[in-house]
């Protein structure tokens, strides 16, 4: 009886399976990749599609695509490493769109640190607060253009008092160790799954920074262009994807 | 921990493993020659090898994944040849991790067979011992604790490789995500439990690892000295 | 049969560079100073040294030459170093094995055996080198050697690292192997002391060349090489033991200039042994001594007279039955005597200056 099962489910298996179930491989910056473990299952369920995702920097994923990583999709940090791709002809001309956008927090570990508004770094009652690199990781332009809205900048660095990250973990991780007093995180790091923040935090108004807008492009070079088109499909409009992405801490749409 | 831990694990003892073997195969006729030869072209030699030493992990990483992918010299020779770019597969990890660790299998071998010194050698070629010969039964177990030492860096080292895996493997599950890679992911997006359970089983294995490898170098009485 | 070298090699401190003929039987002495070249000689008929020049044959087989190099491990060559350098990864059965294993069975000419029974191993096979005695290392690399059943045998000052103990224990050794086995011995050596016990042949270097070369006892006695003023100089001679006496516990000796006195020794009557007479031992007088203790007395006639290191000694070298003899005596009584080339006189030696280890 076991025998005649197995068989069966050889030679069913192909056809009780949706058609044309692939395997998608998903180059996705760090901070996203959190979020995108989790859509995995949804999408799965959705298309029969399998997303296997590599983490990374946008950087170092924007250099291995460029040198013929065997990626089908890209999901950056930012917009500019898609366009560039795009430009090169490394990415499917009209792929690219906005998946996500990232929310600035000004957060400390410890509760009544920071306020609601973010007085607290008009009234200087810190010593030293953290960023994430403006140079390669778009929180931490977005935490410097801040900074520099409100004149404290400057200051703040010929005080020696601005801590660099490598990127955004390292900045949340000096905040959440306690060696810096306040950082400047992703709302998506702090947002706990009832959709509460611990510590102390500010989230920071939109009127302060550029948006933070990670997106994604299909790379030239994929096998799997229909199922490719499919998940960027399903990122931009499927409800679930899209609630998926919100709790997460992140917005969705432009 | 989860099954894309167990495969990360598993892929970074078969990278250590293999890139260990090869590395002993590779490295002990080079260190035999930096050690015995007369050649001006050693020191040159030497210093090539400790080369890894010092370049940052990204560096090398960076130069090797230019050369070995599809678009780069030796990727284009192999494509030619009809065979795959290295980058970005198991392949192309065991060549960056060969020469991310070349120094650490070199150079315990060389010093090693410095210490066997030419006089044991001699004496061997007296006693009728041909070339090899002299080789396998003299000058390979007088050098044991060298080889020893070579084995368990080579492999620790490769084990914990990290900056060099990233970039040339493109951190794929199941091809190319090592251990260090997935630890590194998950401590990127804060799942500490999971981050503090594969660096405990990392940690747990090369400690047992090491032990058992200097409890067996306490047996190997030979040092290079004859008496 | 024979060695027949002419070896040119450059080193930093001399350049190399010697012409002879070595005997195929007996032990022959290499020596000379410190940094003469004998070890490097050594080590070029062993063919330890690639950039050596010339040519080497051995009892017709061309080891260099031509072109050709016989590396180290084809030349039926033993080889003794000065420090035994023994395997510290085997134990004493181990090296000795070592070089018999890689010897074809048919061309064994001694077992495992004989070599422990020849320089009495037994009691230490099972031991490290590490273990070992000086002596003890020694013994164990001359039985490893001689088990590679070797058609030569070279020995690189293999006691100058021991004590007198040990010499002392190694040297009758030395002399069964000598006496009891076919193989040439080549033998570096920096201690006269050795040499004249051993060596049936002395080739003398000096700064890399070949000084002088023959048979031992000749080249004792010539007043143009630096052996005389050795502090230990003196002379050797081959002779049959005669008779016994065990009463007053000697042994009668016969050589060509007549009877000796030994103290007594165990070799049967007919057996040969060297003598070695040292010339400060050995005083002249111009008459037979009558009522003296001095038992050996010998009749020689005075080949020259030469100065000696020491300013108030004098070496007088004397023909004694066809072999010479070398006497140091005052300057003062070679004067007042009036010894000169062609005196007929008479030379004592004291018993127990004869001596045979």
């Amino acid at each position: 009886m076991r025998k005649i099962i197995a068989l069966l489910a050889v030679l069913l298996g192909p056809v009780l399976l949706p058609v044309h179930a692939a395997e998608l491989h998903v180059a996705v910056a760090a901070n996203f990749s959190g979020p995108l473990q989790k859509l995995a299952p949804l999408f799965q369920q959705a298309s029969g599609h399998q997303l296997i995702i590599s983490a990374g920097s946008s950087g170092q994923l924007y250099t291995q695509i460029k040198q013929g990583a065997p990626f089908d999709v890209f999901l950056s940090a930012d917009t500019d490493k898609p366009q560039l791709l795009e430009k090169a002809g490394l990415a499917v001309a009209g792929s690219q769109f906005t998946y996500a956008v990232g929310s600035l927090v000004l957060w400390s570990a410890k509760p009544g640190v920071v306020d609601g508004d973010g007085k607290i770094l008009q009234t200087q009652q810190y010593h030293l607060i953290g960023v994430a690199n403006p140079q390669t990781a778009p929180y931490g332009t977005a935490a410097q253009q801040v900074l520099t809205k409100l004149g404290l900048w400057d200051r703040l660095n010929q005080d020696h008092r601005v801590v660099t990250g490598e990127n955004i973990t390292q900045a949340w991780q000096f905040a959440a160790s306690g060696n810096v007093d306040l950082s400047f995180v992703a709302l998506s790091q702090v947002l706990g799954a009832d959709g509460s923040i611990a510590g102390s935090s500010w989230l920071v108004p939109q009127s302060l920074y550029h948006p933070i807008e990670q997106a994604g492009v299909i790379v030239a070079t994929t096998k799997q262009k229909a199922a490719a088109e499919a998940f960027m499909a399903w990122l931009h409009s499927d409800p679930a994807a899209l609630a998926a992405i919100r709790s997460a801490g992140y917005r969705t749409g432009h | 921990m989860d099954g894309a831990d167990l495969i990360a694990l598993w892929i970074s003892f078969r990278l250590a493993a293999t890139t260990t073997l090869l590395l002993l195969l590779l490295c002990t006729p080079l260190a035999w020659w930096l050690a015995m030869g007369n050649s001006r072209w050693r020191v040159v030699v030497d210093a090539v090898v400790s080369l890894p030493l010092v370049l940052p992990p990204t560096v090398l990483g960076f130069y090797l994944l230019v050369l070995l992918g599809p678009f780069g010299g030796l990727g284009r020779v192999l494509h030619w040849l009809g065979m795959p770019a290295p980058a970005f597969t198991f392949s192309g990890l065991v060549i960056g991790s060969m020469l991310y660790s070349l120094p650490f299998a070199v150079q315990p071998l060389r010093d090693a067979f410095l210490a066997v010194g030419a006089r044991a050698l001699e004496v061997a070629a007296t006693l009728r011992a041909s070339s090899w010969n002299r080789f396998f039964t003299v000058a390979l177990p007088l050098s044991a604790r060298g080889v020893l030492s070579a084995v368990v860096l080579s492999f620790a080292h490769t084990l914990g490789e990290f900056g060099v895996v990233l970039m040339i493997g493109g951190n794929i599950p199941g091809r190319t995500q090592t251990a260090s890679i997935a630890l590194f992911n998950h401590a990127e997006a804060l799942e500490y439990g999971a981050a503090y359970h594969l660096s405990a089983i990392l940690l747990a294995v090369c400690f047992l690892l090491l032990l058992a490898v200097y409890t067996a170098n306490r047996r190997l009485r030979a040092t290079g000295m004859l008496a | 049969m024979s060695l027949s070298l002419r070896v040119q090699l450059a080193r930093p401190e001399f350049a190399l560079d010697v012409t002879c003929e070595l005997p195929s039987r007996g032990i022959t002495a290499l020596f000379g100073r410190s940094g003469g070249g004998k070890t490097t000689l050594l080590r070029c008929i062993a063919g330890l040294e690639r950039s050596a020049r010339g040519r080497i044959d051995f009892n017709g087989e061309s080891w260099q030459g031509n072109g050709r190099f016989v590396p180290a491990h084809r030349r039926a060559v033993g080889y003794v170093f000065q420090e035994s350098s023994l395997f510290p990864h085997l134990d004493v059965r181990g090296n000795l094995e070592f070089g018999l294993r890689r010897v074809p069975p048919a061309q064994r000419r001694m077992g495992l055996d004989e070599a422990v029974a020849l320089l009495d191993l037994s009691a230490l096979l099972r031991q490290r080198a590490q273990r070992l005695s000086g002596g003890e290392r020694q013994r164990v690399a001359i039985a490893r050697a001689l088990l590679t059943s070797p058609q030569l045998l070279l020995m690189d000052e293999p006691l100058s690292n021991l004590d007198q103990a040990s010499k002392a224990e190694i040297l009758p050794h030395l002399e069964r192997l000598r006496d009891q086995s076919a193989i040439p011995l080549i033998y570096v050596s920096h201690a006269l002391g050795e040499v004249m016990r051993l060596a049936d042949h002395l080739v003398l270097l000096e700064a890399g060349r070949v000084q002088a070369a023959g048979p031992l006892q000749q080249l004792l006695a010539r007043s143009d090489l630096p052996l005389a003023d050795f502090e230990d100089s003196g002379s050797v001679f081959d002779a049959v033991v005669e008779e016994h006496d065990p009463a007053y516990h000697l042994s009668y000796v016969r050589i060509a200039a007549g009877r000796l006195a030994v103290s007594l020794k165990s070799v049967p009557v007919g057996g040969h042994i060297r003598v070695r007479i040292d010339a400060r031992d050995v005083s002249l007088a111009l008459k037979p001594p009558e009522l003296t203790s001095i038992i050996n007395v010998l009749p020689a006639t005075v080949l020259d007279v030469r100065r000696d290191r020491d300013p108030a000694q004098t070496l007088v070298r004397l023909e004694a039955g066809n072999e010479p003899l070398l006497a140091r005596i005052t300057r003062r009584s070679a004067v007042q005597l009036g010894i000169v080339p062609g005196t007929l006189l008479y030379a004592q030696i004291k018993s127990v200056a004869l001596m045979e280890r």
